[in-house]
């Protein structure tokens, strides 16, 4: 098949939208892992459940009031699993870690479930975003406009506070060595409590910008782990250059993927993650060199 | 404290009245929890709205056993041989997925037990793997999708780009409007499986089908990728250019609703609406709401003729498995999607489609019947059983 230029942008900007999306999800995973040395597989029940947030709120006082609130309250999810379990789980290693955090994401699910039903909720896109913008020669959803500019946003933001303030040298310094940062005075354990509390509520944004695009079901946070995992251990663990390279990379090969070689679609992406753990098994850009 | 219990637990037991000795047993076979727990509620509230309408029409009176699937084949199997061998049910119904049909299909045939599925489409079900003991009073994937094919060519639509996920389901659907569509003088520009519960971003095959110069897409998605679809195919736009046709589950009254406008104006191809004018299905919507405060869907009006079908059959005087099974093969009644019949040839009904657009009504969406196509048997498709025996 030729495709013309408008084709290939408009598949190009679907690609950057889809890796908007996973980083805002990887890269709460991936700090939390790099300066907690803590697995959650419960990342993603923390983005279904900021989707039903996001629903709830938005049923009371529409979408923008869902898109502020709904991150705060599953950051307050995230402080209470931060208290109940994974304080007393920091020291019990990896293998009771994934159990507990795998455990917690069928517990998360069946709490959704009975709180909210089995049926699929929706939001509507909101006024503002609705329709399509020109750009690039093409027309393009609006609202698909906007993931990938509050993605960009994020990832700015996060770039200036880990590069240049001094909370940021704080969390580089625990992620680089723990323990010596904690000898030269930082308060490790707090800040492990702050970023836990930021990584939640990314994901939790995160769920509540995929709202509107997809559907709001019970499973959408096991549907997404994957992808996440995918992401953070093509990047490497703890960096925020490895979840914005991770995420684009399983944007544009999924993406274009499913355009040019569709019977491979599902495979390609495994393929690549086989092949990076093969010749680079710590990941593109992993925090620790 | 401990003489209180057992006189609670004796009193409990009392309630749960045993069988008579002519009560037939049925077991539910459903999914109550997993991804397709809002169907399996939806067939047991109208399995047994059935029991209740219905039930006073014959003599014998029914016991009714649940069981949770889990949508779990090997769960499923489990359950189904604890209702077979445990609880010696006369008669199992329901089964959701068709991954658990294939694992309970041999067990209840070896067993001779009859099985009324009320849900799972699989086209081998009543071809090649069909079994006397297996009556499906739902549908099969081929034949909600077989009509459609003529019927779009005939409205002038001759390029059509499919899409449908990529497993049987998805495939079978969409093979069954191809091959009509084909041979009507259609003709498929271009045709994806999407990865099954693996894609949420479909704009890579909305650019594709887009550019494919097709004049219309024809597509199979149910559940939240059926949500997830419409929804995107209306934000890009492509809704006026490039109309969209389906199976009818992509618009299912179960969860039309939350794909919101973005359904308005969508042609899809269906067993069953809950909009059909007739006096059955009037009946039918009535008491349904007024049991569940809901329209009923497609799933409902499954469960609700399965047990429409066991009453049927008992009041041939059928009371053993046995009997029961061959009766099951013989059931014909006007119900709520009109004429419907088991064909004995394939033990899958025969019933007539009904083309629907979504539109939107004083409370949310609805649906408007644009056509009624006749019912057609299935292909008998490798099919190889014993006739029924009177």
């Amino acid at each position: 098949m030729a495709h013309d230029l408008g084709f290939w942008t408009l598949q190009a900007l679907n690609a950057l939208q889809l890796s908007m999306l996973l980083f805002l999800l990887s890269i709460g995973l991936t700090v939390i892992f790099g300066l907690m040395h803590f697995v959650n597989l419960a990342h993603g029940s923390l983005y279904a459940l900021g989707a039903y947030f996001a629903a709830s709120l938005a049923a009371i006082g529409g979408y923008w009031m869902g898109f502020f609130l709904a991150p705060v309250a599953v950051a307050g999810v995230g402080i209470l699993l931060y208290s109940g379990l994974i304080k007393r789980m920091r020291k019990s290693g990896p293998m009771a870690q994934v159990l507990v955090t795998f455990g917690l994401i069928f517990a998360l699910l069946d709490l959704t479930r009975i709180f909210w039903g089995d049926l699929a909720l929706a939001i509507e896109v909101p006024a503002l975003l609705d329709g399509r913008t020109a750009i690039l020669g093409i027309e393009y959803p609006t609202y698909r406009i906007f993931i990938i500019a509050l993605g960009l946003f994020i990832f700015g933001a996060l770039a200036f506070v880990l590069g240049r303030t001094q909370i940021g040298a704080m969390i580089r310094a625990g992620v680089d060595n723990d323990a010596m940062a904690a000898c030269l005075g930082i308060n490790v354990e707090r800040l492990f409590f702050i970023v836990f509390c930021v990584g939640c509520a990314l994901a939790g944004l995160a769920g509540v910008v995929a709202a509107p695009l997809l559907s709001v079901t019970p499973d959408m946070g096991l549907q997404i782990l994957i992808p996440t995992l995918i992401v953070i251990v093509i990047g490497g663990l703890g960096s925020l250059k490895g979840a914005v390279t991770g995420s684009l990379i399983y944007g544009f090969v999924q993406t274009f993927g499913a355009v040019l070689a569709p019977q491979l679609a599902s495979v390609l992406i495994y393929a690549l993650l086989a092949a990076v753990l093969v010749i680079k098994p710590v990941g593109l850009f992993p925090a620790k060199g | 404290m401990k003489r209180a219990i057992l006189a609670a637990l004796g009193l409990a037991t009392s309630f749960a009245l045993p069988a008579a000795a002519e009560d037939i047993k049925v077991g539910l076979l459903l999914p109550y929890s997993g991804v397709y727990a809002a169907l399996g509620n939806d067939i047991e509230a109208g399995f047994n709205l059935a029991i209740e309408q219905f039930g006073g029409e014959t003599e014998v009176g029914f016991e009714v056993l649940t069981e949770d699937t889990e949508v779990k084949p090997p769960v499923a199997l489990g359950k189904a041989k604890k209702l077979i061998l445990q609880e010696k049910v006369d008669v199992i119904a329901g089964i959701v997925s068709s991954g658990v049909l294939g694992a309970v299909r041999d067990m209840v045939h070896g067993a001779g037990v009859p099985l009324i599925v009320a849900n799972a489409g699989n086209d081998n079900a009543t071809g090649a793997a069909c079994s006397p003991f297996i009556t499906r009073m739902s549908f099969s994937s081929g034949q909600v999708n077989r009509p459609m094919g003529r019927w779009l060519f005939d409205q002038g639509v001759k390029k059509v780009f499919t899409l449908a996920p990529d497993y049987a389901g998805g495939r079978q659907m969409i093979g069954g409007f191809t091959e009509t569509f084909t041979a009507a003088g259609g003709e498929i520009v271009g045709q994806e499986f999407t990865p099954f519960q693996k894609t949420q971003d479909f704009g890579p095959y909305l650019a594709q089908a887009k550019a494919s110069g097709a004049d219309a897409v024809y597509v199979f998605y149910a559940g939240g990728e059926a949500i997830s679809f419409v929804k995107q195919y209306d934000s890009f736009g492509l809704k006026g250019a490039l109309p969209l046709y389906g199976s009818g589950f992509l618009t299912s009254p179960l969860y039309v609703n939350a794909e919101g406008p973005a359904a308005e104006g969508v042609i899809t191809a269906l067993h069953y609406v809950p909009t059909i004018d007739s006096e059955a299905n009037a009946t039918f919507v009535e008491a349904f709401q007024e049991l569940t405060g809901r329209m009923p869907s497609e799933f409902a009006v499954q469960g609700y003729d399965a047990g429409r079908a066991l009453i049927e059959a008992t009041k041939t005087g059928a009371k053993d498995r046995k009997s029961l099974a061959n009766a099951l093969r013989q059931v014909s009644f006007d119900g709520p999607r009109g004429e419907t019949s088991i064909d004995p040839s394939t033990n899958n009904i025969v019933q007539p489609i009904y083309v629907y657009e979504t539109v939107a009504g004083e409370s949310g969406l609805t649906q408007k019947v644009l056509a009624q196509l006749p019912a057609e048997k299935d292909p008998v498709n490798g099919c190889e059983m014993a006739p029924v025996s009177n």
